[in-house]
């Protein structure tokens, strides 16, 4: 392939399609016949009779693997729309994660202090654990949990992103 | 809720859901399946029985029903259609379906499946069979409702049909297919479907920037493949108006064969691994490259490095994944490719620029100096048969006899010789496996060949090896009365891997020798057809006629040079002007580096 290591890039892209039986294994199954990355995938119905699903999936590779990418994903018969939202221009980028934290005396204290400054929410403890929720982009993610480390994070659980196109453009059938 | 489903709910339904699935099949226009038998199946086959509309073929192992759907589906434009059972009959028609996707063939595949209530209970001849064929067809179905079945055959054969076409599996449920179920009729053509929408008219601005482009070419070449042949013959008839409108060379894929004809002038040949000197080199010079419905392959571009380094390109595909997948190209069109010839030919005449006429002349100086090399010569020297010269007696004896004449083919050496000595003039007349290289393709196909055109020659160039891949489909040659003709370049090798072994191995010939060979004479005889040999050149020609003149099953089984290799041949890695050509002519350096012997 005449395409260099300069052109690598990371993608999230968007994918409109009709929530039938099979249609998130054949999106997989692309992705891991073909060899491609995935960083992460989320799925969910979108709309009021439950017939379309949105998938967004994070994936990185040279601009002609991005291209290819977004082209075999076109050509599945259930899939309506691809979009390639590094290149739509602004928009948005989301993850929940819910994080177990669990410790005793500073250490409790602590994780409060940092949860604050993170805005993330504390909705559930006991007297030796704490869940934490926050949304956000993965790298704010990733350095909250680099942080609450040190400190006793004992479990993660993250949703992956889900993605939107800032202003009133919209991705629909 | 519609007026027709309104309908349906409300009226005693009088279908049990195999009936649906056959009136569905007729009402797609299907006149023939291919099919085999068993527990999971065995309402469709009761329905069948009980109608004349649809024609059964029964074959004798579930791949080469496949096959034999492809050789029709490939021969004829239309959809095939296959019929098999659950479990082993799914599992078995796999790699026939894998086939059909590579090539682009399309086809409908009818599986059988255990009774809704029991799938994922590990139940009697239960697959994953849509799980299975997932990666191995362009889209696959599981009814697990009957308000489905019969939107979703219809629905099958237009994504088979439409677009690139390809391989497409219903898997159905016992139940679905006893239960009453409604019928609907198929969507009017212009209804589009709710997601599936392939592009096939191009966007003109992209056909005159190629146009231009063309315009301006010194060293153009124009490079078909198997789409032309996807599109239908009009493409093919195009694509020659085209070139004659040009005046540029034209060069086919293996999938492109008979796109554009052997006997025109303007015919190069075919192109890489085992193509012409003259189609390599005129890839490896041109300035502008017109790529038509081809999809720069690796057993076609070599080493993508090397890879025609000067040339502009235009990539025509119906299929946005076929473009910049492997090569990247300045002018990308998406659509039918007969729809962009015609546009191609309207633009190229409105356009005022006149083409670069001087410098064309150059080239094709050029062109015939490296025609003149006569590349594909050999020496038919005493008695043992040389390989090429059997292909190239079948050829002209045929073309002498001025019947219609299709010819299908096994994988290997044989395959590449008929490539490289048997000449098409139409599209539709060649059927080989391309992107997979299946052996055990040709009879079954060539019986599916000969199904739909009774009448015609249909000849399966074979070798040892392969033949014996499917060799049980002479039953179903005999129960039908089928005359293809087996025609066996027997040279007692797995030759084309033997030459792999002798060029990039040391000569360690491990596991390529055919040892243990029936007698295929008695063999066809067996099987109540014809066997006949020639061992020497003085019987060849007798054999060939007496085959043809044959009207029954035969296999000709023909003893050529066994150690023969295959030339012109671009070694895995290389380029395009270091191919290697056979003994007694100079060509590229024969040096593979590891790296190229990695590839396959
Ligand atoms: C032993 C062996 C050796 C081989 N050696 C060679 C060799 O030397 N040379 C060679 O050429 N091949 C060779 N092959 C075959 C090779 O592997 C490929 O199958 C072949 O090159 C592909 O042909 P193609 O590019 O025409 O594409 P096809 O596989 O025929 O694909 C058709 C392309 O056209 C597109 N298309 C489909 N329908 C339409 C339409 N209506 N309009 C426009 N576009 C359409 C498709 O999207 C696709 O991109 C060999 C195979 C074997 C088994
Ligand atoms: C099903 C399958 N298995 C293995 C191969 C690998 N293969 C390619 S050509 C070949 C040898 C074919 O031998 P034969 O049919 O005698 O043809 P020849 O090359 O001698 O003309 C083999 C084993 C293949 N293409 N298909
Ligand atoms: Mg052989």
């Amino acid at each position: 392939m005449s395409d260099n290591l300069e052109n690598f890039r990371s993608a999230t892209i968007a994918v409109l399609v009709e929530n039938e039986a099979g249609v998130l294994a054949r999106v997989i199954g692309l992705f891991s016949g073909r060899g491609y990355n995935i960083e992460s995938l989320t799925v969910a119905p979108v709309d009021e009779d439950r017939r379309l699903s949105r998938i967004t999936v994070v994936t990185s590779g040279t601009g002609m693997v991005i291209e290819q990418i977004k082209a075999q994903l076109d050509r599945l018969v259930p899939v309506h729309k691809v979009s390639d939202l590094s290149l739509a221009g602004p928009h948005l980028v989301r993850e929940l994660a819910l994080i177990k934290v669990v410790g005793s005396g500073e250490h409790r204290v602590e994780a409060l202090r940092l949860a604050d400054a993170f805005r993330a929410r504390v909705v559930d403890a006991t007297t030796e654990s704490f869940v934490f929720e926050m949304t956000g982009n993965a790298d704010k993610i990733d350095a909250f949990c680099n942080l609450m480390r040190p400190i006793g994070l004992k479990e993660v659980s993250r949703t992956g992103a889900v993605a939107i196109v800032r202003g009133s453009s919209a991705l629909t059938v | 809720m519609s007026a027709t489903s309104q309908h349906a709910a409300t009226q005693p339904l009088t279908m049990s859901g195999a009936e649906v699935v056959l009136r569905a099949l007729k009402e797609q226009g299907v006149e023939v399946i291919f099919g085999y038998p068993g527990g999971a199946v065995l309402p469709i086959y009761d329905a069948i029985f009980q109608q004349n509309a649809i024609r059964h073929i029964l074959v004798r192992h579930e791949q080469a029903a496949v096959h034999a759907a492809e050789g029709y589906a490939r021969s004829t434009g239309k959809v095939g259609c296959v019929l098999v059972t659950s479990g082993p009959g799914a599992t078995n028609a796999v790699t026939g379906l894998l086939d059909a996707l590579m090539d682009s063939i399309p086809l409908v595949c009818l599986t059988g499946q255990v009774p809704t209530h029991l799938i994922g209970n590990d139940a009697f001849q239960e697959a994953d069979t849509t799980g299975i064929t997932r990666p191995a067809t362009k889209h696959n179905y599981l009814v697990k409702r009957s308000a489905d079945l019969a939107r979703v055959v219809h629905e099958a054969f237009h994504v088979a049909r439409s677009g690139r076409p390809g391989p497409v599996v219903i898997d159905l449920p016992k139940d679905i297919l006893i239960n009453k179920a409604p019928y609907t009729e198929a969507p009017p053509a212009a209804q589009p479907h709710r997601s599936y929408r392939p592009v096939t008219s191009p966007d003109m601005a992209q056909v005159r920037k190629a146009v231009a482009m063309m315009k301006q070419a010194k060293r153009p070449v124009i490079y078909a493949g198997g789409g032309v042949i996807n599109s239908g013959p009009e493409a093919a008839r195009l694509l020659s108006d085209f070139a004659h409108l040009t005046g540029f060379p034209v060069t086919n894929t293996l999938m492109g064969l008979g796109a554009f004809p052997s006997q025109d002038p303007q015919f190069i040949g075919m192109l890489g691994m085992h193509g012409t000197y003259e189609a390599n080199l005129v890839m490896h010079g041109c300035d502008v490259m017109l790529n038509m419905g081809a999809r720069f392959d690796d057993r076609v571009t070599g080493n993508l490095a090397f890879f025609s380094p000067g040339s502009k390109k235009i990539h025509a595909d119906i299929d946005p994944s076929s473009i910049n997948k492997n090569v990247k190209v300045e002018v990308p069109i998406v659509g039918d490719a007969g729809q962009i010839l015609a546009a191609m030919i309207q633009v190229w005449k409105e356009d005022s620029q006149p083409p670069m006429r001087e410098a064309l002349a150059e080239w094709w100086r050029q062109i015939d100096l490296w025609r003149g090399k006569n590349c594909l010569q050999y020496v038919q020297q005493g008695k043992i048969i040389k390989p090429q010269h059997a292909v190239k007696r079948l050829y002209e004896i045929t073309r002498e006899s001025g019947r219609e004449t299709f010819i299908t083919t096994e994988v290997g050496q044989h395959q590449m010789w008929a490539a490289q000595y048997f000449g098409f003039e139409k599209p539709n007349r060649w059927m080989t496996s391309g992107g997979l290289g299946t052996m055990g393709y040709g009879l079954p196909a060539a019986m599916g060949v000969q199904i739909a055109h009774p009448d015609a020659l249909v000849i399966d160039i074979a070798g040892e090896a392969s033949i014996l891949m499917n060799i049980q489909e002479m039953a179903t040659l005999c129960q039908y009365r089928l005359p293809v003709k087996v025609f066996i370049l027997n040279n007692e090798y797995m030759g084309m891997v033997r030459q792999w072994q002798e060029l990039l191995h040391g000569g360690r010939y491990s596991e390529s020798y055919s040892e243990a060979l029936p007698d295929f004479v008695k063999l066809a005889e067996s099987f109540h057809g014809v066997g006949l040999r020639a061992t020497e050149e003085s019987q060849l020609d007798d054999v060939i006629r007496e085959m043809l003149a044959t009207d029954r099953p035969v296999i000709a089984d023909i003893a050529v040079a066994k150690d023969e290799n295959c030339f012109p041949m671009i070694p895995s890695g290389a380029a395009h002007n270091e191919m290697i050509l056979g003994p007694g002519q100079e060509g590229g350096v024969a040096g593979v580096t590891d790296e190229g012997k990695v590839l396959v």
